[in-house]
């Protein structure tokens, strides 16, 4: 593996020193792979690229289907509306609360999961496939199922168990409402932070623990001091994914917030949803959803410049 | 394929009927019926929509938009009338049916099914709000304005409570639409220009600020809607709701005792020589789809699945007030409904919702602006709703 990074590393480099005078061989070898990516990037050109494209190309439109008459070009107008909006600033904080508060708890949770993982001895088949169910369980049900749970004119039986009477998902409580959501992802996506984080365990060497442990470290001191600081890329590309998926959180908080209309879990996808499927404006819709690409963008950015996440793909 | 008793050579022309699936399976038996009786002209089979209002009209839309030829009838709820013809996604009625269905229909739901002078729906099914109280608690003659009713409960010593529709959503548009005529005023002026002049407007919130603050307000009226506002009836924690008449049936099942008590008077209204006008007008409209291969046999087949006999079926069995005035002299339907006449009269006279192809909009400007009730304060909650209304007429600003 890591030889043959290398060589195609010393290659690149190579590269550039023979610019000028590329031998027929190389040009054909190039043509052959150009034609063997072809398929893919047509592919990726027809389903990534061109929909993205055409959302940035709507967001500087006035598109309503409504009035399909009254279609003009209006640059950054839509954008201005959005972030001008009390609306699109409520939804922004109501996602990145959801992102944090749920990222950080799965963070805790999924590295002591995957440690039991690790450390099993006894069924770890059994214990890696059962801490996996969450995740294989469609999402909107596992929405439903939470949502049944804690709604009171559902016949939840968590209020009935505490003998609360009002509706603990409802717009008049915003607490229990974000709880809830921030439950139903957690629960849902831990196993796969535990998954990705337990990649990161297995490349720690025992040797380092035994060596710590005849030096007299402390469980604590080697888990802080040895695992973490080796694990510290799985642990970030763990971040990484899961910080961009929970800022584009729909299904949970469109079910848990009984589709959509409480307007107090009410998240940015929500919002673009709304704009584009109810109000059927597909110019502010677009515009909310470019918005929502490169919050992601800036997420993604943070990670992999400023905490220096390795990109996936790129081998250590 | 061909019709049991038709002999027509000509094959019979698709008819694709999209709504919800009423419980009933009223809605099923009515395109059956239809097809039966139509000799062959027409086969209609029923394709069924999601449960609420908003999953129905974003199937429909889609498909509307992208000129779907497959849409030949739809159930449309009766606000959509305008947004739907002003789009050409509904056809207007011509004049031979539109005598047939104007004929004996209630003038209430008539209207919301009348865009710009033109009928764009077979008016099919209907609703109303009544004031309903407990006969046990409130001794006498029932309140019949809003102060009226809000000061009576408010001076109660159990139960004092009004049950409404205060969570943010289109039921708090509905009321407020109610007040707002009430007090004399309109929300719209015209399909794009705002109403709300200061006077009405002012005491119509004015009311609503009184009532989201008074004692006799839920103490969760902020996130109630119908069918928590039933449960709060049916436990005994109200005196008082301003609901739909499916709660008769409901307390009927569920509390029997409780049941015995109900009394009905015509909804509230801001004086008191207004009484029994400017309730709310629910229901559905049956319309005909743009783009439809067989408009001709789609308008006869709408018609049919509204005329008398199947607006009874739908009444008797699936619950819902007619929009014939004649079915609500029908024994069958007064037995299980006696406050039959009082919602034929509120129909007749009924609030109708503003009528503009930026409905969806307006109304979300509306209830959002005006949840929770108890922090409305009349002069700014005013000037908001009128800058926030306009910017929905412009189809601008997130909503």
């Amino acid at each position: 593996m890591e030889a043959a990074t290398a060589g195609t590393r010393a290659a690149a480099e190579a590269q550039p020193r023979k610019r000028g005078k590329i031998s027929n061989r190389t040009k054909s070898e190039r043509r052959l792979g150009w034609m063997l990516c072809a398929p893919a990037v047509i592919v990726m050109i027809a389903v990534t690229a061109y929909p993205i494209l055409y959302s940035v190309y709507l967001s500087l439109l006035r598109a309503d289907l409504r009035f399909p008459g009254d279609r003009a070009f209006i640059g950054v107008d839509n954008y201005v509306t959005v972030l001008g909006s009390s609306l699109w600033w409520a939804d922004f904080f109501h996602t990145a609360l959801i992102m944090v508060v749920s990222v950080s708890i799965e963070l805790v949770f999924g590295m002591l999961l995957a440690l039991v993982m690790h450390r099993a001895i006894f069924g770890r088949g059994l214990v890696r496939t059962a801490s996996l169910i969450p995740y294989g369980i469609v999402t909107v049900v596992a929405a439903y199922a939470w949502l049944l749970a804690f709604s009171t004119p559902s016949g939840g039986f968590v209020p009935h168990v505490l003998g609360i009477q009002h509706d603990l998902v409802d717009q008049g409580h915003p607490v229990t409402s974000f709880l809830v959501v921030i439950a139903a992802e957690v629960w849902k996506t831990t196993p796969f932070m535990a998954l990705l984080l337990l990649a990161g365990l297995a490349l720690v060497p025992d040797e380092l623990h035994e060596a710590a442990k005849v030096d007299g470290a402390s469980a604590w001191q080697r888990f802080w001091r040895i695992t973490v600081p080796l694990m510290k890329p799985a642990i970030l590309v763990a971040l990484l994914f899961r910080t961009l998926d929970a800022f584009r959180i729909f299904d949970s908080a469109f079910i848990i917030g009984q589709n959509g209309t409480n307007p107090k879990i009410e998240t940015v996808s929500i919002l673009g949803y709304n704009q584009l499927l109810n109000r059927l404006n597909l110019g502010l819709g677009s515009a909310v959803s470019v918005l929502i690409f490169l919050c992601v963008l800036v997420l993604a950015f943070f990670f992999i410049k400023v905490l220096g996440t390795e990109r996936p793909g790129d081998a250590a | 394929m061909v019709a049991g008793c038709g002999g027509s050579k000509t094959a019979a022309a698709k008819l694709n009927f999209w709504s919800y699936d009423e419980p009933g399976g009223t809605f099923r038996d009515a395109a059956k019926r239809c097809t039966q009786q139509s000799n062959g002209k027409y086969q209609i089979s029923f394709n069924a929509l999601g449960n609420d209002a908003d999953t129905q009209r974003q199937a429909l839309v889609r498909r509307l938009a992208a000129k779907d030829s497959s849409i030949d009838i739809l159930s449309m709820d009766v606000v959509w009338t305008a947004e739907f013809a002003q789009a050409g996604w509904i056809k207007p009625w011509p004049a031979n049916f539109r005598a047939a269905v104007s004929k004996g229909t209630l003038n209430g739901p008539l209207q919301t099914a009348t865009y710009k002078g033109r009928l764009y729906g077979a008016p099919a099914n209907s609703n109303t709000q009544l004031l309903w109280y407990r006969k046990d608690l409130v001794p006498g003659q029932p309140p019949k304005t809003w102060d009226d009713l809000i000061d009576t409960a408010s001076k109660m010593k159990t139960a004092g409570r009004i049950e409404i529709q205060g969570a943010q959503y289109e039921g708090m548009t509905v009321w407020f639409n109610s007040v707002e005529q009430s007090a004399g005023g309109q929300i719209l002026s015209g399909p794009s220009k705002v109403g709300l002049p200061t006077a009405p407007t002012m005491n119509a919130l004015r009311i609503m600020a009184k009532f989201g603050r008074a004692k006799s307000a839920d103490p969760s009226l902020s996130s109630q809607k119908e069918d928590q506002n039933r449960l709060a009836f049916e436990s005994g924690q109200a005196a008082f709701q301003i609901n739909y008449p499916f709660i008769y049936a409901s307390a009927k099942a569920n509390n029997p005792k409780l049941y015995q008590q109900i009394g009905w008077a015509p909804y509230p209204t801001v004086n008191v020589a207004d009484s029994a006008k400017k309730a709310p007008v629910g229901g559905f409209n049956w319309g005909v789809g743009g783009y439809s291969k067989h408009p001709a046999e789609a308008f006869a087949a709408a018609a049919c699945m509204r005329d008398s006999q199947n607006q009874r079926d739908f009444a008797i069995k699936g619950g819902l007030p007619p929009t014939l005035s004649s079915l609500y002299d029908d024994p069958a339907f007064v037995k299980s409904y006696p406050f039959a006449k009082l919602v034929r009269q509120q129909l007749e006279a009924g609030a109708v919702r503003p009528q503009t192809p930026l409905y969806a909009d307006v109304s979300l400007a509306i209830y959002k602006t005006l949840s929770p009730v108890s922090a409305i304060n009349p002069p700014q909650t005013l000037g908001q709703l009128r800058s926030r209304i306009t910017d929905a007429l412009q189809s601008k600003g997130l909503l």
